[in-house]
């Protein structure tokens, strides 16, 4: 892999640390070590990828369900587009809220533009939260509901393929 | 809550949740900050990722700003039907999370793909294999993102 530009060097760290970054107490070594190039190298590329966002950032990903955040529930909202952006600055804002998204209507029978994550350790704490919000909203909540997950179908996470 | 965890587990998933440096020596610089040495962390975090705790350590990426796809969708499933529509789904590549919901709208998943065209591709062969229509639910703006539990 002497002559990989950037692109595909970007593309091979990507596959090579999507299930998770060595445990060793050089894990950028190590993958230098697997592509055959400079650790340095790899150090730069990820920080540059962590600057202009391809990264979030290097973290731990707790399960939720095991550290007693059984409870998930999806409000989504029905407010007026013209207001959809401000409100939703504001629901993100909220210390109970995870993720935060405009997405479109499918009307008349999906009306909600606004999704708003809330996590609890059981239902009626997520309920209690969901309250919160719409005597945050007041009338600009034209309709909500909250959709909990009953169960988890599958949780892989994204996988990059090594095809391209 | 996991009685097994103690309350150097609970930092260290309060700290690295939101971040690990990009050095040389990382575990090491994440220990000093965290009051343990570089060994104790490693093997925390190896013993929490092998028991579930952790669901993984590494990067995560925005699959947008890599030039992909990523989309909510959701699914009005018959219930007789639910299991091997849930099957179907779940065996592409592309569907990272699925969840059931108490919905008319029952079944929720994560579609992940590289290109627009791989999207629509993977749509338009789940539509024909489960007969049932997909109502695609992409983001039209992120307002937060960061799912940070206290433990």
């Amino acid at each position: 892999m002497k002559h990989m530009n950037t692109a595909d060097l970007d593309h091979q760290i990507v596959l090579a640390t999507q299930a998770g970054l060595p445990l060793d107490p050089q894990p950028y070594h190590r993958i230098a070590e697997q592509l055959g190039v400079e650790a340095s190298l790899i150090q730069e590329r990820m920080q540059k990828m962590q600057n202009d966002g391809r990264i979030r950032r290097i973290a731990v990903v707790p399960n939720h369900y095991r550290l007693g955040y059984v409870a998930n529930g999806m409000s989504v909202w029905n407010v007026a587009d013209e207001h959809v952006d401000d409100l939703g600055e504001k629901l993100g804002a909220l210390e109970y809220v995870s993720h935060c998204y405009r997405r479109p209507r499918y009307l008349p029978e999906w009306p909600y533009n606004l999704f708003a994550m809330v996590h609890g350790s059981n239902r009626n704490e997520v309920m209690e939260k969901v309250s919160r919000i719409a005597l945050l909203l007041k009338d600009a909540d034209q309709g909500h509901e909250v959709l909990f997950s009953t169960k988890i179908l599958k949780k892989t996470g994204m996988r990059f393929k090594s095809s391209s | 809550m996991d009685e097994s965890l103690d309350e150097i587990d609970r930092t260290i998933i309060n700290k690295l949740q939101y971040g690990f440096p990009i050095c040389d020596y990382p575990f090491q610089i994440a220990a000093e900050s965290l009051d343990i040495t570089e060994s104790e962390l490693l093997e925390r975090i190896t013993t929490m990722r092998d028991n579930g705790i952790l669901t993984r350590f590494g990067p995560l990426f925005n699959v947008e700003n890599m030039g992909g796809t990523f989309s909510l969708c959701a699914m009005k499933v018959p219930a007789a039907e639910f299991d091997s529509v849930a099957d179907q789904v779940n065996a592409l590549p592309q569907v990272a999370h699925n969840y059931q919901r108490d919905h008319a709208l029952n079944m929720w998943f994560v579609l992940a793909t590289e290109t627009l065209e791989e999207k629509h591709n993977t749509l338009m062969k789940i539509e024909q294999q489960t007969g049932c229509r997909v109502y695609d639910m992409p983001k039209e703006r992120e307002y937060f993102v960061g799912l940070y539990l206290k433990v």
